[in-house]
């Protein structure tokens, strides 16, 4: 049950999330951007960085590249796919996902822990997880506020599974740390196999670290993957 | 075949938030310049492209931005030839 984590130049949390998934007993390989055949593989996670430089838009150019062909193959055919930070960017770029990330509201890059709760259980990355769960995971982005023309219809949908909050699960501008319409962090898609989020749940891993409560997270996911490979 | 010269400027689209303009537009207020409704910013690209004629360049242009220069779910943009003869504004949603 292989899990490809694909790597673009200047992706730099892949070794984060395959740590991470190795810990759950999955076997994640690394995939270059290159790679045309995806063939066998039971998900994918496309991790945080600055792919191709983040030039043009973040995301914008890594879209087109040649791995990207295969990510949407395996979305269309039901097969889990997680994006994180910059690979949320990625495949809200590539139409994958709905709405795209811009600069956070204060324009400043945020490097810190935040609290989200969780909105729906119904996606892979939090099946595992209870509605209204508050969880404590890093965030670490410039590009990071959720925005989107068709907001309405992504609630309507129970698209948002994540949002911003404090340490109590309120949701409001303070806890909002990147302006994020409607204080969204991570959401899915129609199909529901395909999810995204701007925090990084690989970087909660052990409690070590500060906090395991990404590990919520990364269980779902790999759940989703053994449940969709059996 | 000649070279044409465009300027590709892409905005946010209207209602999608824009930090640096708001900012922008307070700051304004504040150095006593009144009157001053939305400020936005975008960018410009300037962009050469060999072609037939300025049609042709054109609309190559308007599918290399719905591609990948503009992202069409948040912005929209408009196309400026720079060569002399033709220099018509065309904006593209």
């Amino acid at each position: 049950m292989t899990i490809a984590v694909v790597v673009f130049p200047g992706t730099n949390c892949e070794h984060d999330i395959v740590h991470a998934l190795r810990l759950v007993g999955a076997e994640p390989e690394i995939v270059w951007h290159t790679e045309t055949d995806l063939a066998g593989v039971a998900g994918a996670v496309l991790p945080g960085g600055f792919a191709h430089g983040d030039y043009v838009r973040t995301g914008a150019i890594a879209r087109f590249s040649p791995v990207m062909t295969e990510i949407e193959r395996l979305a269309a055919s039901g097969t889990p796919i997680l994006g994180i930070c910059n690979g949320f960017q990625i495949l809200c770029e590539a139409g994958l996902l709905p709405g795209a990330l811009v600069a956070n509201r204060d324009l400043k890059f945020i490097c810190k822990p935040v609290h989200l709760r969780v909105e729906s259980t119904d996606s892979i990355l939090t099946s595992a997880a209870t509605v209204g769960q508050v969880l404590r995971i890093p965030l670490n982005s410039y590009e990071g506020q959720f925005v989107a023309t068709d907001i309405d219809t992504i609630e309507d949908a129970d698209e948002v599974i994540l949002r911003y909050c404090d340490p109590e699960g309120v949701t409001g501008t303070y806890s909002n740390p990147n302006g994020s319409t409607n204080a969204i962090a991570g959401i899915t898609n129609a199909a529901r196999n395909v999810a995204g989020l701007m925090p990084h749940p690989e970087r909660a891993s052990e409690t070590i670290l500060g906090s395991n409560d990404g590990m919520v997270m990364i269980e779902s996911f790999v759940e989703s993957v053994q449940r969709v490979r059996a | 075949m000649t070279t044409h010269t465009f300027r590709v400027t892409i905005t946010r689209k209207e209602g999608l938030s824009d930090p640096e303009g708001t900012t922008a537009r307070k700051a304004l207020h504040d150095l006593g310049y009144s009157g001053v409704g939305d400020v936005s910013f975008g960018r410009i690209i300037a962009i050469e492209v060999e072609a037939e004629n300025v049609a042709s360049a054109r609309s190559r242009v308007e599918e290399m931005c719905t591609k990948l220069l503009a992202n069409p779910v948040i912005e929209t943009f408009g196309i400026e030839s720079l060569d002399v003869e033709d220099s018509a504004i065309e904006s593209v949603t």
